[in-house]
């Protein structure tokens, strides 16, 4: 972070700091704006406010602890960030998970996107003045929160994704759960729609606004419904397939515009093609079988055994005091988040805790584009292009 | 993490050997992920060759990324991980940084995204970047001493 950059130039220019403490910068964002009466010389986004130490804390922990502090990156997206880590460090140890854990994985994954771009598509809509889509998109989003708490036994900070598998059994009766929510939610996307796809306010604040061409989008590094609003169809889970998505049948909406209303439409069309693989991973889940994968020393032995035999209870011991030793190496893992892609690196030493764990945060590259978006655009526009980037300031600022 | 023997028959390998046959000092595979050792005098080179060449096109940067081995000498390691859109690829070129003089040349020449991944390993490793157009700390306090991701200092703070 910096102290305010005086004005360069002609003395016309003036200094405006906009955030941290601003209602349309999604936490505690600032942004350094340059204006021309009312046009955007310079925007430099200035971050930070918000970093906690996450990477320097999951080298103190082990493997297993880390899970946590992994919700607490994008905490909207719980469920995918814990994908990505518990991803990562199967593939540090060689590890799968049952078919059962695998499918309810990616179940869960895309009830986080939807339930994600359901909280972008209610604030972006406050912060253009439409205050009834917001509270629509919270009452639809509640639903997929009451299934989290039923599954998990919390509404956001899950940790229900463990390595090998799942921390536990899913409840009974879950998938009607799900089966009502699948079965209401098209319906609701096509009311958010006909409140805001052809409403000519809405056209007005995001149509050819904030455009971003498919070339300097690569050169920015921009990945997720950005890049595809942006005309590339790069979505990790069609080219580098992970935890099975390669099994499903879904499309990956894109757009040639690259403007504000673009990345809107990507967004929405997203939902839709998350509600179909919803619908083909609850048929795909099998009713019976384990949810975590067998791996004595690694993954927690079931309560069961623990009591019977003496073998799983010491491997129930080591495992919650010492933790277990993956071999030492490094791994890179991608995956498809909401915002784009969000992958850990993780470098082992052959001991216990990793030796270094490095979030590539979505959000933080994405925000970095801003400079970009705004340039010579209006100061109103600002707002809608932050919130079209759809930063979540705990991913950013780690 | 292994030096496998059949090296000059991965293709990334032989075409940058092929091209500069001092381009790659060691080619690591690991968990089917590539890693390429380049010395540090060739970086910009390489990642200039890497981005512009049509048959292997590692247009996207997605990520910079050091790792700390102190004591160990040359102490850092910096991780550039890349994607070809065309191809379908993924690649990791690493390049081996000495404590006593952390410089690295930038590389946001080639891949702009490659400026506030630089500030990031600037501002938490202590790492420099010969040629970048805004080195300065970026996640931490203008004021802040010292470099939190190094392995010699403590993860609750300096007292």
């Amino acid at each position: 972070m910096s102290t305010v950059e005086t004005a360069t130039g002609a003395a016309q220019t003036l200094v405006l700091n906009m955030g941290p403490q601003h209602p349309s910068t999604h936490g505690v964002l600032r942004v350094v704006l340059e204006l021309d009466g009312e046009t955007i010389v310079k925007a430099v986004p200035e971050i930070g406010y918000l970093h906690t130490g996450i990477e320097k804390n999951g080298e103190a922990l082990t493997y297993s602890q880390a899970i946590t502090i992994t919700d607490r990156l994008d905490y909207l997206a719980p469920l995918s960030n814990n994908l990505g880590y518990c991803l990562a460090v199967e593939k540090l140890l060689g590890l799968e998970p049952p078919p059962r854990a695998k499918y309810i994985r990616v179940l869960l994954t895309e009830l986080t996107r939807i339930q994600s771009h359901l909280v972008w598509l209610g604030t972006h809509a406050l912060d253009l003045g439409a205050m009834s889509v917001f509270l629509y998109c919270f009452r639809e989003r509640e639903e997929i929160l009451k299934i989290f708490e039923m599954v998990s036994g919390q509404r956001m900070m899950t940790s229900y994704f463990r390595i090998g598998g799942l921390a536990l059994q899913p409840p009974p009766g879950y998938l009607e759960r799900v089966e009502r929510f699948v079965r209401m939610i098209p319906e609701r996307i096509d009311e958010y729609e006909s409140l805001l796809t052809k409403n000519s306010i809405w056209l007005g604040r995001t149509q050819g606004i904030g455009v971003l061409a498919a070339k300097d989008a690569i050169a920015m590094g921009v990945t997720g419904p950005m890049l595809r609003g942006s005309g590339v169809d790069y979505d990790v889970r069609k080219y580098f397939p992970y935890s099975g998505y390669d099994e499903f049948d879904f499309n990956v909406p894109t757009r040639t515009e690259g403007d504000c209303y673009a990345r809107y439409l990507i967004r929405v069309a997203e939902m839709r093609e998350s509600i179909k693989i919803v619908r083909q991973a609850m048929d795909k889940i099998p009713s019976e079988g384990p949810t975590r994968a067998e791996a004595p020393g690694i993954v927690p032995p079931q309560r069961e055994k623990m009591k019977t035999e003496m073998e799983s209870l010491i491997y129930h011991f080591k495992i919650f005091t010492e933790g277990f030793s993956p071999p030492p190496g490094e791994v890179y893992q991608a995956i498809e988040s909401p915002r784009g892609e969000l992958a850990f690196f993780i470098a082992s030493d052959g001991s216990p805790k990793p030796y270094r764990m490095k979030v590539r945060a979505p959000s933080f590259v994405n925000l970095q584009s801003l400079q970009t978006l705004v340039k010579g655009r209006l100061l109103a526009d600002v707002v809608t292009c932050i919130g079209t980037t759809d930063i979540i300031l705990g991913e950013v600022d780690r | 993490v292994t030096d496998t023997p059949d090296l000059d028959q991965h293709p990334i390998v032989s075409k940058l050997r092929a091209w500069e046959p001092e381009a790659i000092a060691e080619a690591l595979f690991f968990r089917g992920e590539t890693t390429l050792v380049v010395p540090r005098e060739r970086l910009r080179r390489v990642a200039q060759y890497l981005a512009s060449e049509p048959d292997l096109d590692f247009k996207l940067l997605v990520d910079i990324t050091a790792v700390d081995r102190y004591p160990v000498e040359p102490r850092f390691e910096l991780n550039y991980h890349m994607v070809s859109l065309s191809r379908r690829d993924r690649l990791r070129v690493r390049v081996r940084v000495a404590g006593r003089d952390p410089v690295v040349d930038s590389v946001t020449q080639v891949w702009p995204t490659a400026n506030w991944h630089e500030r990031e390993n600037f501002d938490l490793f202590g790492l420099r970047f010969a040629g970048h157009p805004d080195l300065r700390r970026i996640l931490m306090p203008e004021d802040w001493e010292g470099f939190p991701l190094r392995k010699d200092y403590p993860v609750e703070g300096p007292r």
